[in-house]
């Protein structure tokens, strides 16, 4: 079936199979590899894109549902010369190592920002509850999420960021009734 | 200044970040167009007799190249195990006439195109005609079913010799606690799960892309599986999505790409799914071990006994021998007088189980720090303070233990202490026993672990070493070839780091490459926490040989004694003393004729990195739901190249094994059915699910390389785990439970407080 949509602002229409999944439309049909599949049961996120603005697991959106809509990739949002503030930030801030499920966690980051451009340390792990990372124990991309959100509203990321001479990653707020108790 | 032990941010992540990293399903290549596809066709039955396979049908289906079965692999050699496992147990790539695990692949689908693979392999039609399933211990070591015949048990190897168990080794002893502690089957779920591509060329050679852990190991492994000569292959490493163990070596998998591309004389891809990785892709841990311990009531523990019992899954591999490392590693940080342990790994008919983040030693630390809180509880005392007084006290030279192990340096004390305070462990034991007063519905647990691991070991082939090629471009710019095989840990920035700090290139024009056997033949991977200890070793070392070299040829361009010439680090150049006009840069010096220098370091030995570890969870007291508030960690692991790096390892480890301790786990139903086959089902951790870490430095030098570094790769899971565990049960201790079982479920917890307040 013809299919008629933008992708990181380029118009495109192709014929394809209807089941065609997004991802590997855009994997396969247009070579922006950024996007992973990471596994069968839309959990992990490693294939998150935006359409329209809003954050999807394009491994369960069907190429023709994208019809007529914007596709944003991660490399829609920032070279490796010029990175968006979001890429910056999980780059100074170690938020990835491996990088499989990073381009999926950066446009999820782009979305809740987008959303929320002050989220608390809570709102970011809520966000990002359906990007799974297996490298990180996720502390270095709540880091750098939160020094994307600082950085966007308050301009600049600082060189140094938040990663400069602090030992300890204890987050400033810190949910459940545990944090004056124990012992904080 | 020195740029060794600032926060160097990586050089490889903007590529990440944007374009994305090039992993083996994304790579492009001419040599790979007009690749097929291989779709595997996996048992459904744990074990079972093959009847009849009729492939027709999918022969018949759109796209379909070809269908090939165990049959018409028989040419190859089959896989064999470690020496020391029983030979009769080896699987073949495909199963011929038995499966043993749900997953074990039985044929393969060829097709043009993936999505027609997916659809064909239904139309694969197998005849099984069941065996019984053999689940869990007691099933393997009654016998009444054996999974090869041949062999004539289920046990495929032991560990250490029970024949020689003491009698008395608790005599003496005020208090004695037995139990047994269950160390659960987990799945190393890396992002990117398994596959490859292959291609051979018209001169007869082998080029094979397989995301790998050590691209050279892969290679010999799979020359072995297909019998052909390790020069008829080259092994090259994409990016790596994270591997944790388990992508070391050639899975039966690979070496089905790898025969299929060559029978059909074209290339040949295969991505595995999330699915087949989860119950295809070794799993990790899957111990169940017994201690004993005893000692006096003042809280010195005088005598320790391990015995465990290891499932190897239905295919022994690498995991069937690391209860060798428990064993060396059983006594942990401890003085404990007296000591001993032994091992059986059993075959089962589950997924073959291999090695995960901390491989054997993680086990050895859940264990022993598991049972040093059942002393404390039994002999009423702290568990800081029952670690304080059993810690062995701080060395220099290298201290030996009862199983052989040689730790090289350290100071378990300092660790232990620094952690507590870091914790302020008064306060939190304050605040447990304000809650327990008042009887609040959210309870506090305090969980601690003391560990010592051992990192960078030698093999059979002798001490650790490892190789560094460093060149000196005629532009400036430098390249290193190293024998690791970064998969996330960014060696990219960190070798060149250890370059740079020699050469004075900067750490951007400095080019890292791996992974490929033609350009690396020699290499032993990253895993064992090894890279930096002797690869970064070996990079440093070669960059210092090369400027050697260097000198010798600045001293005839200068036309001055080459002791007379200093090398400017900032400015990449040699100077004759004295004379700072009269100097050649390194790159020009490379113009003349190519500037490069080999090298191997070789360790005196492993290294034995330590710390601990203090968690904090409350538990819930009428949902019994644990929530991991809080993870202190010290892990000293010596000097410290990056900081962010280091920070990064231990973060990742931290998460996973706090993610075993009350999270993850690998399931099978009585017949074998595995129950957490996708990432709905596996519960897979979350960024909801823990805290932010909290970080505490210590850096005792090890001398056994010149960098003062020991491993950190796997710290997190050795020293969290228990932590995490233990501070869950404590959580619910004063309610009367002793112990519970990882993963620590609101389920589990809920029960074992339903169980105490029965025996109450």
């Amino acid at each position: 079936m013809q299919v008629k949509l933008t992708v990181n602002g380029e118009p495109r229409s192709a014929d394809v199979e209807p089941r065609l999944l997004l991802v590997h439309y855009l994997r396969e049909h247009l070579g922006l590899r950024a996007a992973n599949v990471g596994c069968d049961t839309t959990s992990c996120g490693a294939c998150t894109v935006l359409l329209d603005g809003q954050s999807v697991k394009s491994c369960t959106v069907l190429t023709a549902q994208a019809q007529g809509q914007h596709v944003t990739t991660a490399e829609g949002v920032g070279t490796p010369a010029s990175m968006s503030v979001v890429q910056a930030a999980f780059r100074q801030e170690h938020g990835l190592q491996c990088g499989f499920c990073t381009p999926g966690m950066v446009m999820a980051a782009t979305s809740l920002l987008a959303e929320n451009p002050r989220p608390t340390e809570t709102q970011v792990r809520e966000g990002l509850e359906g990007n799974f990372c297996r490298c990180t124990g996720y502390h270095n991309i709540v880091r750098a999420v939160l020094a994307a959100s600082a950085a966007m509203t308050e301009g600049g990321l600082a060189e140094g960021g938040l990663s400069g001479g602090e030992v300890s990653g204890r987050p400033a707020e810190q949910a459940g009734p545990a944090d004056k108790a124990a012992g904080q | 200044m020195s740029i060794l032990g600032t926060r160097v941010l990586r050089t490889e992540d903007p590529r990440f970040l944007t374009t994305g990293g090039v992993y083996t399903e994304d790579v492009v290549d001419e040599r790979l167009v007009g690749a097929c596809h291989l779709f595997f066709v996996r048992s459904p039955i744990a074990h079972a007799r093959i009847t009849g396979i009729d492939v027709s049908g999918a022969q018949a289906a759109p796209g379909v190249v070809a269908v090939f079965t165990g049959a018409d692999l028989a040419e190859l050699p089959p896989r064999k195990g470690f020496p020391m496992m029983n030979q009769e147990m080896f699987q073949l790539p495909l199963a011929t006439d038995t499966v043993r695990f749900v997953g074990e692949p039985v044929a393969v689908v060829v097709t043009e195109d993936p999505y027609q693979g997916e659809d064909a392999t239904e139309l694969v039609s197998v005849d099984y005609d069941p065996l019984p399933a053999v689940i869990g211990y007691p099933a393997a070591l009654a016998a009444d079913t054996l999974l090869f015949p041949a062999a004539g048990t289920n046990v495929t190897a032991e560990f250490g010799n029970p024949g020689k168990k003491q009698d008395d080794l608790f005599d003496g002893c005020e208090a004695v606690v037995t139990a047994t502690i269950v160390n659960q089957r987990v799945a190393p779920a890396p992002m990117e799960s398994r596959g490859a591509a292959a291609v051979w060329g018209d001169d007869g050679r082998l080029t094979a892309w397989i995301p790998n852990q050590g691209a050279q190991g892969t290679l010999g492994s799979l020359a072995g599986q297909l019998g052909v000569d390790r020069k008829l292959i080259r092994v090259i490493t994409p990016d790596v999505g994270g591997a944790f163990g388990a992508k070391f070596g050639a899975d039966p998998e690979v070496v089905v790409v790898a025969w299929v591309a060559r029978q059909l004389g074209r290339p040949a891809r295969w991505s595995e799914t999330r699915y087949e990785n989860l119950i295809a892709m070794t799993h990790g841990r899957a111990q169940e071990n017994t201690i004993t311990i005893g000692g006096r009531r003042d809280g010195t523990v005088l005598a320790y006994r391990l015995e465990i019992l290891q499932d190897a899954g239905a295919y022994p591999r690498i995991g069937a021998i690391l209860p060798s490392l428990t064993i060396l590693m059983a006594p942990g940080p401890y003085a404990i007088p007296r000591a001993e342990a032994w091992a059986k790994v059993v075959v089962t008919n589950t997924t073959p189980i291999g090695a995960y983040r901390g491989a054997g030693r993680p086990e050895a630390t859940a264990t022993l720090e598991r049972a040093m809180d059942l002393f404390a509880a039994e002999v009423g005392a702290d568990p800081a303070e029952v670690r304080r007084t059993n810690l062995l006290p701080p060395f220099t030279e290298p201290h030996k233990t009862a199983f052989g192990a040689l730790y090289d340096s350290g100071d378990y004390v300092t660790a232990l202490d620094a952690a507590l305070a870091a914790a302020d462990y008064p306060a939190l034991r304050r605040e447990q026993a304000a809650r327990r007063e008042r009887g609040d519905v959210l309870q506090l647990g305090i969980g601690l672990a003391s560990y010592v691991e051992i990192t960078g070991g030698g093999d059979e082939s002798g001490p650790p070493s490892e190789n560094a090629t460093v060149e000196v471009h005629p532009d400036g710019t430098a390249t290193i070839l190293t024998g690791t095989s970064p998969h996330g840990q960014g060696h990219e920035t960190a070798w060149a780091m250890l370059a740079s700090d020699e050469l004075g290139i900067p750490v951007d024009k400095i080019t890292l490459k791996w992974g490929d056997t033609d350009l690396v033949p020699e290499g032993g991977g990253t895993g064992g926490s090894r890279s930096l200890q002797q690869g970064g070793a070996a990079v440093q070392q070669a960059s210092q040989e090369l400027i050697e070299v260097a000198r010798e040829r600045a001293a005839q361009e200068l036309e001055a004694s080459a002791a007379d010439l200093v090398f400017d680090v900032d400015r990449s150049a040699f100077a004759v003393a004295g004379d700072p006009d009269a100097s050649v840069p390194l790159a020009a010096l490379a113009r003349e004729e190519r500037l490069l220098v080999r090298t191997v370091f070789t360790a005196p030995g492993a290294t034995y990195p330590f710390g601990t570890h203090v968690a904090v969870t409350e538990v819930d007291t009428e949902t019994g739901k644990p929530f991991l508030r809080r993870l202190i960690t010290v892990d000293d692991a010596g000097v410290v190249l990056n900081p962010l790096l280091a920070e990064g390892q231990r973060h990742g480890g931290i998460a996973q094994g706090a993610a075993q301790a009350f999270l993850e786990e690998v399931v099978y139903d009585a017949d074998g059915n595995p129950l957490t086959a996708s990432f709905a089902d596996y519960p897979f951790l979350s960024a909801t699910e823990v805290p932010s870490f909290e970080l505490t430095d210590m850096a005792t030098p090890t001398t056994y390389n010149p960098l003062g570094a020991k491993g950190i790769g796997e710290a997190g899971t050795i020293g969290a785990t228990p932590a995490v565990q233990n501070s869950v049960v404590d959580a619910v201790a004063h309610l009367g439970v002793r112990h519970i079982d990882m993963p620590t479920t609101s389920q589990r917890v809920w029960a074992a407080m339903r169980a105490a307040q029965k025996e109450a």
